[in-house]
């Protein structure tokens, strides 16, 4: 259904990214944001703080980012759509509560404003380190979505994407932005509420005596009532049944894990998103996401100068990861080129799907400022040569 | 005449959970029953009743009350009920947990969600033991009593939790052992329809870990102590309410004020500073004198 209109603030802005991510969060529907400050996210809760009085929503600054990060989804039971906002220490604080929201299907929003860490590291400078620990970093096997917007026009727009998806899949959905990508000021053109889609929650339509809260759709996604309405769920951490009762036996973790991993692996396909460029006839493709993608390209300018055929894949959503992709383009070309703003996590996963069919080069860097495209440039010439 | 009777309570359990996890001669489901018993007499809609608990024995109890059950994560049910409340006002939220998941790894929670006001009401059954995981040490440990991680006797001072809540900002904070049934059940009832943060206390016996290890005997000879060793002061100075080791255990309501919640708060400091711009967001379902007054002035 389209955004409401009373959401969304159409126009023309000169915004940075976290406000756009703020405006995103609120065309998309988002009624409770919960939060702690930290820099360089902060400016998202700020405006929402201002934003939300005059809305209905409710913004808290909670205690810790603990607190934060189970508050909404308190507030998603409640029938809202919620997010909480963070950045590299704080998103460590919220990894137990990304379990419970993946366990307990709870549909909401992470957005973590990456900066070089690891622990307190550089509070004010980008980082892309912490893309693994959105993948793995709570206990457990299961599965989450990830995004990396390269811009504040792509902050709003995968800030609706987000929640679109959280609702869909009932996943938590985590949008993987970066220092450079939440401060930097850009022109965002916001497009009118009717042309911004909106996800609704899957609100079940059974009556609370047939309603089982954990029975599985088609496409392996339960349907959802919420607190108040009568159907006295049942909702816990622990592994559980259909009914969302306890079982403490390998056969209710097999049924409930696997469904939970099976929901988005197999359907990596409705959810992956990438964008290619000069990719036809390219001996070189560099692999890249977020703030990195931009600076890639400059690198890619610059090689191509230099009569490297260079094409460019940017990972738009980072998790699950486009491995089909990765792999088909493995036999096509004769390296992946892999900048980030860490020491190799992403390259990794481009390594594993690219199946040793191609080279693959990282193009570390550990935070603080964005990549010389020069380096980059370098990669991507040394990497042409050395199989020419 | 048929002879057998539906237990009152029952509509109110997730009877086919039964049996609970919990050991002969614990304390935790006698406050249940007296928590079953209370909604019965509150009348509150049952179905705008959500429980909400953390990890431990405790923690077990929303899954075995027939309302809209949440079992969170360790320490941070009252994190959970702040934005369950918060998002639906009309709810009446109750956390439901034990004092190590309340007060330990919870308790930065508990105190802000106290100072906050937030509008829900916390049940904390204090056993003076980690129990779930098998008889350690809790904030609430008297010494000397033995632990499995304080096998020597614990020597920390512990957690007077009347006390926390008291001075935290708590609008109503009551102390009964599982041997006061009707007062509990009776304070439990009071409490439901209060609005703010509301915080009892149930002294409860763990005869597995706790009792034995110390020998303190059975969950009967627990009920002997507290009806013995329990004096009931209302209104007392909640600094005086520390329980040692076999010490005298003064239970009541000891505190019942009223202070603006987290949202009326909220709406008072809006309305101010945005003027008519500002739609009052709702409140919630103990504000019952304010709302019968306005229906009288309606009528």
């Amino acid at each position: 259904m389209p955004a409401d209109p009373l959401n969304v603030l159409t126009g023309k802005h000169y915004l940075d990214g976290n406000h756009a991510a703020c405006e995103g969060a609120l065309a998309a529907g988002c009624r409770f944001a919960a939060g702690y400050p930290i820099t360089p996210s902060t400016e998202i809760v700020e405006r929402v703080a201002g934003r939300f009085p005059h809305l209905g929503g409710i913004f808290i600054q909670m205690e810790d980012e603990i607190a934060a990060s189970i508050a909404i989804q308190g507030a998603v039971w409640a029938g809202k759509k919620a997010m909480t906002v963070t950045s590299g220490p704080g998103f460590s604080l919220m990894m137990e509560h990304i379990g419970l929201a993946a366990i307990t299907e709870t549909p909401c929003v992470f957005f973590n404003v990456q900066r070089g860490g690891p622990s307190t590291g550089l509070p004010t400078l980008p980082g892309q380190a912490d893309m693994m620990q959105a993948r793995w970093g709570s206990h457990g096997d299961y599965e989450i979505i990830a995004l990396s917007p390269q811009s504040p026009q792509e902050c709003f727009n995968l800030a609706v994407d987000a929640f679109n998806l959280a609702e869909q899949w009932r996943v938590p959905v985590l949008v993987m932005m970066d220092e450079c990508v939440g401060h930097m000021t850009e022109r965002v053109i916001i497009p009118k509420a009717e042309t911004i889609e909106v996800t609704e929650r899957r609100w079940t339509k059974k009556k609370p005596s047939d309603y089982k809260p954990f029975e599985p759709g088609p496409d392996l996604v339960p349907d959802m009532a919420k607190a108040g309405d009568g159907y006295h769920l049942f909702v816990t951490g622990l592994t559980h049944d259909e009914r969302g009762y306890p079982v403490m036996n390998w056969q209710a973790q097999e049924k409930l894990v696997h469904r939970l991993v099976d929901k988005i692996r197999l359907s990596a396909d409705k959810i992956v998103r990438f964008e290619e460029e000069d990719i036809e006839g390219a001996d070189v493709v560099v692999v890249s996401y977020g703030i990195t993608a931009r600076v890639a390209r400059r690198g890619a300018e610059l090689a191509r100068q230099k009569g490297v055929k260079v094409g460019m894949l940017r990972l738009v959503v980072v998790w699950p990861f486009p491995e089909k992709r990765i792999l088909e383009l493995a036999s096509k070309v004769q390296a992946f080129v892999v900048p980030e703003m860490n020491y190799g996590q992403m390259v990794l996963e481009v390594e594993r799907a690219a199946k040793g069919k191609t080279n693959v080069v990282c193009v570390p860097h550990g935070g603080g400022e964005v990549h010389d495209p020069e380096v980059i440039a370098d990669a991507i010439i040394r990497a042409a040569k050395r199989l020419s | 005449m048929n002879d057998t009777q539906e237990n009152p309570v029952s509509p109110y359990l997730r009877l086919d959970r039964m049996p609970s996890i919990w050991c002969p001669g614990c304390g935790i489901g006698t406050s249940v029953n007296c928590f079953a018993r209370a909604i019965t007499q509150s009348k509150i809609d049952v179905n705008k009743l959500s429980i909400v608990s953390g990890i431990g024995c405790t923690g077990r109890v929303s899954g075995y009350l027939n309302f809209d059950s949440f079992h969170t994560t360790h320490g941070r049910p009252i994190a959970f009920a702040t934005g369950l409340k918060l998002a639906n006002p009309e709810l009446h939220v109750v956390v439901y947990s034990g004092e190590g998941d309340l007060i330990a790894i919870g308790g930065n929670h508990f105190i802000h969600a106290a100072r906050r006001n937030v509008d829900i009401l916390v049940v904390c059954v204090n056993n003076f033991v980690y129990g779930m995981t098998g008889g350690q040490v809790s904030p609430t440990s008297p010494s000397p009593a033995s632990f499995t991680t304080a096998p020597y006797g614990q020597f920390e001072e512990p957690f007077n939790l009347p006390y926390l809540a008291d001075s935290c900002g708590a609008v109503y904070v009551a102390r009964w052992t599982t041997f006061h049934v009707r007062q509990l059940a009776k304070s439990m009832r009071e409490a439901l329809t209060k609005k703010g943060f509301r915080f009892i206390e149930i002294i409860a016996p763990c005869p597995t870990l706790y009792l034995r290890r110390n020998k303190l005997g059975d969950g009967l000879d627990a009920m002997k102590y507290y009806h013995e060793k329990s004096v009931v002061k209302n209104d007392a100075n909640t600094r005086d309410l520390k329980i040692d080791f076999e010490s005298e255990i003064t239970v009541g309501t000891f505190v019942n004020r009223d202070r603006p919640t987290f949202l009326e708060a909220m709406n008072q400091r809006f309305a101010t500073a945005l003027g008519n711009k500002y739609q009052p967001y709702p409140v919630g379902p103990n504000h019952g004198q304010k709302s019968q007054s306005q229906t009288q002035e309606v009528a």
